[in-house]
This record gives structure tokens, C-alpha cells and sequence, in this order.
């Protein structure tokens, strides 16, 4: 067995950066809601909605990127609704967004069974394909892993910067990130810490849903129930672990592709000795680890889960 | 507009809360039956008779309220010391191996013996499912939200390994299925013909067992102490993190026999299809219960009403039974929004420092 070999071949990079993808926009996404202060559990329906709305479209006949715009949009309306029971109603942020989760996921799954009521095999669309950019592709090594991508790939890299720019270059950045310590000093600065954070958690949903629509839009062309698998709450963990900055978040997100492509070809090296399960299981165990090593030096938006009330002190 | 607390919440409204959420839930149901085209009085017309409608169909109800009753349990317990076990999916199916790694044939007894032995063995495995997060949680300070939600899909993929593996029926033809539960080991019908079982009794029973030890003793108390606020409960001399590792036995424990019960009552045999998310809908009834564990057994029956309502309604008018994880869901958030709205009103007053 030859494990040098595999980190040597361009296509494990590939798959890594392919298996990144969801996780950049969850991860983005996760830490724009909570540097604002609110936890958003509704992330893994939130997935679902993206991955369904996204490729509906397109399956009804619009283009991708419109689809894409779609998606984002579902996103952020589930936001919007989580924003609104959590932010002005101050209700427990555990609840609503375990609420927003099953309520996103049984809508999206009663809409694509009531649209689509015979398929017995999900239709497909035509995806995103990796784009081919002149002479950059043709770079040996570089060029397939960064640019054979598909578009979707790149807009996750792209918000990464988008993310940070906003978060450390912006007044908004600098609002955003006092409302999740201070709000009090927020509200007393003249802001509204209500807009602020239901912006936040819209932006954020919005991000999650980007999420779910490239695994039915570029890592897939269809749609599945159970899809998501989980890839919202690893994001949680992935969260904690990227101590809510974009940077950390990009690479933490790309460590976990890299150690998903590896087990995938670890698997059919192994696969004799070793139940395939135990492979399946890795990623799911890596977020706890990871989220067990640092738990207790992370430091936490300070007014994380807490509400604010205007008028009250 | 500002947001005032309304004081003392009478028992009356606070009784009142989840039974206008429930309706409100259902009645928002119209809006997808209507969206699938189906005539709706005549949906819930359908959705009324596929409970209520025979003997069977009411028994089937039971059937199905019997795992919710026992993670309704599982998470109220959790919740009510402020530890948040979502794992309960993930404890059910540990429970159900527990019950069949004894009750397959490893020892074998009269069934006084075996039916105890099965559901021990099936509640020890649940608790350590909820041990484990609550031990991270005490000792590494690892978020159980986290850690007890991505357990689920590990034990998930472990139980399928079990079934390719050590547990796997040799006469299954191939599935991954379980040895069927001993007969001396299953849990007896209660109705001839119905599918209803003996699980029912233990959930009502354990249900009985929490609403005393949560009111009436002092490790309630402890439990309620901690999930009011921790630091005060330390500063009382209570130990929180000994509380909370044993609320987290317990609650495991309960949606371990979720599994038990699923598994030694109805099914026989342990898939990896057992649970269509007892284990998450278990959440739900525990908000609609207000955390009670008496309320917890109207919630769950009334959450099964839904699912078995709705899969007949489902079956008869061709609308996707994914509408009763609609109704349910909208049921928890309907739930939390009537708990903010008895404990505030809002006043829209004008601008001069109102609530000051």
C-alpha cells in the first residue's frame, strides 16, 4: 500500500477541494450567524432546501445560475424565519433552529414528492460542469486541481474572501461582530441590533442553502432524500473549530476534504481487511475530535445565544 | 414596539399553549393539501378516520405513540436540566442492539427472565450512547448539541456493520437483518390480531416513573436546579456535572427503549430502517409536553395520531405522507411561539422611552 502515491495524484486534490465545496458555504455561513450572536441549527434543513430549490429550477427549465439565485434565496427566507423567532422573540435559539431544520427538511421533501409523484428514479439535470480556463488549466498539477473546478467551487473560494473583507475590512464588519459580543454597545452606538442580526442569519442561510445547491448542481445532478447526510452539523462542528474566521474556516473545510478523498482511496486499497463502514464513519468522528480539541480554548461570540431585548437592560 | 414580560402565567394558559399549537399546526396543514390539489375537508376527513376510524387504526395509533412516548421522555428529562441530548435517534438504535445482542439466543430463560435481561440490556446501551456527549461535554466542554447529533450517524452506520456482520441472520438470504428476538424475549401482544404491545404499559409506567422522581424528590429537584442555572446550583452544593452525567444515563436509557420496544414488541428483528425519526420527533413532543413527562404521553399521542392519520389519509388520496412531518414540525414552532407569546405581550407605544 502505497499512501505517498496518493496525495502525489492530481485527482485526489480534486476530490478534496470537490468534497470542500459544501462545507465552505455551511462553514461561511454558520459563522456569519453566530459572530451576530445566533446559533443556527436550521443549517441541515437549510441544506436541503438549497440542494432542492437549486436543482428544481433548473429541472423546470431555468438556467443554473438562476437557479443558484434561487437557492440562495430559499436560504434566506428560512433565515428570515429563524431570524424573526429568535432575534425580536428572543426564543430559545436550540429549538427554533432544530425546528426550522425539520420543518425546511419536510418542506422540501413534500414539495419535490407532490411536483414530482411517479418518479421512481430522480431525474437528472445538466450540472455545472468543471470549467476549462485557457492556459491556466493547462498548468501541470495546478492547473486541473484549482482550475478544473466547477463555477460553484469558485464562488465558495470567492465568498471566503467576500466573508473576510466584509467581517475585518468593513464598518458592517465591524457592527456585525460587536452585535455578537456587545450589543448593548450596538444599540448604544444608535444601530439596531435587531437588523444587524436578522441580516446576519439571512446572509448566513442564504450561504448554507449555497451549500446544498452544489450537491444537486455540481457534485450531483440530482436530488435525493438524505442527501445532505449530515454535512450541515459537521459545519457546526467545523465552526467551533475555525474559531468563527473565514480563513480557518476555508482551512478547516479543505483538511476535511483532504482526509475524506484520503479515506475514499484508503477504502479500495483496505477495503479486504477493514469493514467499508469504518470508513463511512471517519468523517462524522473527525468533526468530534476536532471539536473536542479545541473546545476548551474556544472562545465563543460572548453574546452567543443570548437575546437581546430593546428596552431592557 | 417593545416587549414586556406579563408576570405570573396561569396553569390554564399554560395548559392552553400546546393545544392551540397542535390546532393551529393542523389547520396550517391546508396550505400544502391545498398546494397538492387534494380536497381538503375531505384530507382531514381521511386523516380523522385512519385513527379513529376502527379498533385497528386506533391500536395503530397506540402502536406508534409507544417509541415517541419513551424519546419524548428521553429529551424532556435532557432538556429539563439543560442538556441537549438530539442523539435520541442515535440511542434508540443502540438500545435495539442491545436487545438483540441478548435476545437472539445467547442465553436463553423463561420469559420473566429474558424480557428484564432484554430491556436492561437495551437501556444500558442507550445510557452509554448519552454518556459518552455528556462526558465530553463535562470534561472537555465539547458541545453535546454537536457531539450527541453526529452520533447518530455514526451508531447509524455502526448498526448497518453489525447487520453485515456479527449480527447478521444467517438465514436472511442476504438482507442485512437481525436474528429474530427469542419469543421468550419479545414483549407480549396486548390485543389478539393487533400489533399493539406490552411496550405501551413500560412507556406509560416509566412516564409515571419521571413525572415523580422530576416533582416529588430531590434528585428532580437537583436536575431542575441545574437547568435553571447552573452556577447558582453549584454555589447551593449541588454537583451539576455529577447531575448532569446521571440525567444523561437516564435520558439514554429512555431512548434506549424506544429501540427495545420497537425491536422485542413490534418488529422482531433489528434493520436500519426501524426508526422513521423517533428519535427527532421525540423532541418535538417533548416541547408540546412542556417538558412534563405526563404531558409527554398526550403529546405522543397525539403526534402518532399524525403520522398514522396522515399515511392513511396518504394512502387513500395520493398526497405525500411527508405532509405529516410538515404538520409535526409546524407544531414545534407553533408551540415555541405560543410560549413567547403567554410569557410577553408587546405593546406598540410611541417613541418616548417606553418601558424604561
Amino acid at each position: 500500500m502505497d499512501m505517498l502515491q496518493i496525495f502525489l495524484n492530481e485527482s485526489f486534490w480534486v476530490a478534496s477541494l470537490r468534497i470542500a465545496t459544501p462545507l465552505i458555504f455551511g462553514v461561511l455561513g454558520a459563522l456569519l450567524c453566530e459572530r451576530a450572536g445566533v446559533l443556527n441549527l436550521g443549517i441541515e434543513g437549510i441544506f436541503v432546501v438549497g440542494a432542492m430549490v437549486g436543482w428544481m429550477s433548473v429541472y423546470a427549465g431555468a438556467p443554473l445560475w438562476l437557479g443558484v439565485i434561487a437557492a440562495a434565496a430559499a436560504g434566506g427566507l428560512f433565515g428570515l424565519f429563524h431570524a424573526i423567532l429568535t432575534v425580536p422573540l428572543g426564543l430559545s435559539q436550540h429549538v427554533s433552529g432544530l425546528g426550522i431544520t425539520l420543518f425546511a427538511t419536510s418542506a422540501a421533501s413534500f414539495l419535490y414528492r407532490t411536483i414530482l409523484p411517479d418518479v421512481s428514479s430522480p431525474p437528472r439535470i445538466t450540472a455545472f460542469q468543471p470549467m476549462d480556463v485557457p492556459f491556466l488549466s493547462d498548468i501541470p498539477f495546478l492547473g486541473p486541481v484549482v482550475f478544473q473546478q466547477t463555477a460553484l467551487t469558485w464562488l465558495a473560494l470567492i465568498m471566503v474572501g467576500v466573508v473576510w473583507w466584509v467581517i475585518n475590512r468593513t464598518p458592517l464588519g465591524v457592527a456585525l461582530q460587536a452585535v455578537g459580543d456587545n450589543p448593548d454597545a450596538v444599540n448604544a452606538q444608535g444601530l439596531s441590533v435587531y437588523k444587524l442580526r436578522i441580516g446576519a442569519v439571512m446572509a448566513g442561510s442564504a450561504l448554507m442553502a449555497l451549500g446544498g445547491a452544489f450537491l444537486t448542481m455540481s457534485a450531483f445532478d440530482a436530488f435525493f432524500f438524505g442527501m445532505v447526510n449530515g454535512r450541515g452539523w459537521i459545519c457546526i462542528a467545523l465552526v467551533i473549530f475555525a474559531s468563527w474566521r473565514p480563513g480557518k474556516a476555508l482551512l478547516g473545510a479543505l483538511l476535511f476534504g483532504m482526509f475524506d478523498a484520503f479515506q475514499v482511496r484508503l477504502q479500495t486499497e483496505a477495503g479486504a481487511v477493514v469493514p467499508s463502514q469504518i470508513f463511512l464513519m471517519a468523517p462524522y468522528v473527525l468533526s468530534i475530535i476536532a471539536l473536542v480539541i479545541v473546545a476548551r480554548k474556544a472562545e465563543y461570540p460572548r453574546a452567543l445565544l443570548h437575546p437581546w431585548f430593546k428596552g431592557h437592560r | 414596539m417593545v416587549i414586556e414580560p406579563r408576570g405570573n402565567i396561569s396553569r390554564g394558559v399554560q395548559m392552553a399553549i400546546p393545544v392551540i399549537a397542535a390546532l393551529v399546526a393542523l389547520g396550517l396543514a391546508a396550505l400544502p393539501l391545498g398546494f397538492a390539489g387534494a380536497p381538503i375537508l375531505e384530507a382531514y376527513k381521511q386523516m380523522f378516520i385512519g385513527v379513529f376510524g376502527s379498533v385497528f387504526s386506533f391500536t395503530e395509533m397506540l402502536t406508534r405513540a409507544t417509541p415517541l412516548i419513551f424519546t419524548g421522555l428521553a429529551a424532556a428529562l435532557a432538556f429539563k436540566a439543560r442538556l441537549w441530548n438530539i442523539g435520541a435517534e442515535g440511542q434508540l438504535y443502540l438500545g435495539a442492539m442491545g436487545a438483540v445482542a441478548v435476545g437472539t439466543g445467547l442465553i436463553d430463560g423463561p420469559a420473566v427472565l429474558m424480557i428484564p435481561l432484554v430491556m436492561i440490556a437495551g437501556a444500558a446501551a442507550g445510557a452509554a450512547g448519552m454518556l459518552g456527549p455528556a462526558i465530553l461535554k463535562t470534561r472537555f466542554g465539547a458541545d453535546e448539541v454537536v457531539t450527541s447529533l453526529l452520533l447518530n450517524f455514526i451508531i447509524l452506520i455502526f448498526v448497518q456493520m453489525m447487520l453485515e456482520g456479527p449480527l447478521k441472520d444467517p438465514m436472511s438470504m442476504g438482507w442485512p437483518q437481525s436474528e429474530p428476538i427469542l419469543d421468550n424475549a419479545a414483549l407480549p401482544q396486548l390485543i389478539p390480531r393487533m400489533r399493539i404491545h406490552a411496550g405501551l404499559i413500560v412507556a406509560l409506567v416509566a412516564a409515571v416513573i419521571a413525572q415523580i422522581a422530576l416533582t416529588k424528590t430531590t434528585w428532580g429537584f437537583k436536575i431542575r436546579a441545574v437547568g435553571e442555572n447552573a452556577a447558582a446550583a453549584r454555589h447551593a452544593g449541588i454537583n451539576a456535572n455529577r447531575t448532569l452525567l446521571g440525567v444523561a444515563c437516564i435520558s439514554g436509557a429512555l431512548a434506549g427503549l424506544a429501540g427495545v420496544s420497537e425491536v422485542a414488541g413490534l418488529k422482531g428483528y433489528l434493520t436500519t430502517d426501524l426508526s422513521p425519526g423517533y428519535g427527532y420527533s421525540g423532541i418535538v413532543v417533548a416541547m408540546l409536553a412542556g417538558l412534563s413527562p405526563m404531558g409527554v404521553v398526550i403529546a405522543a399521542l397525539y403526534v402518532a395520531s399524525v403520522f398514522v392519520g396522515a399515511d392513511s389519509m396518504s394512502r387513500a388520496m395520493g398526497v405525500s405522507s411527508f405532509l405529516a412531518d410538515l404538520v409535526v414540525s409546524m407544531s414545534l414552532i407553533s408551540v415555541l411561539v405560543g410560549g413567547f407569546f403567554a410569557r410577553y405581550r408587546i405593546r406598540f407605544a410611541g417613541k418616548a422611552g417606553a418601558g424604561r
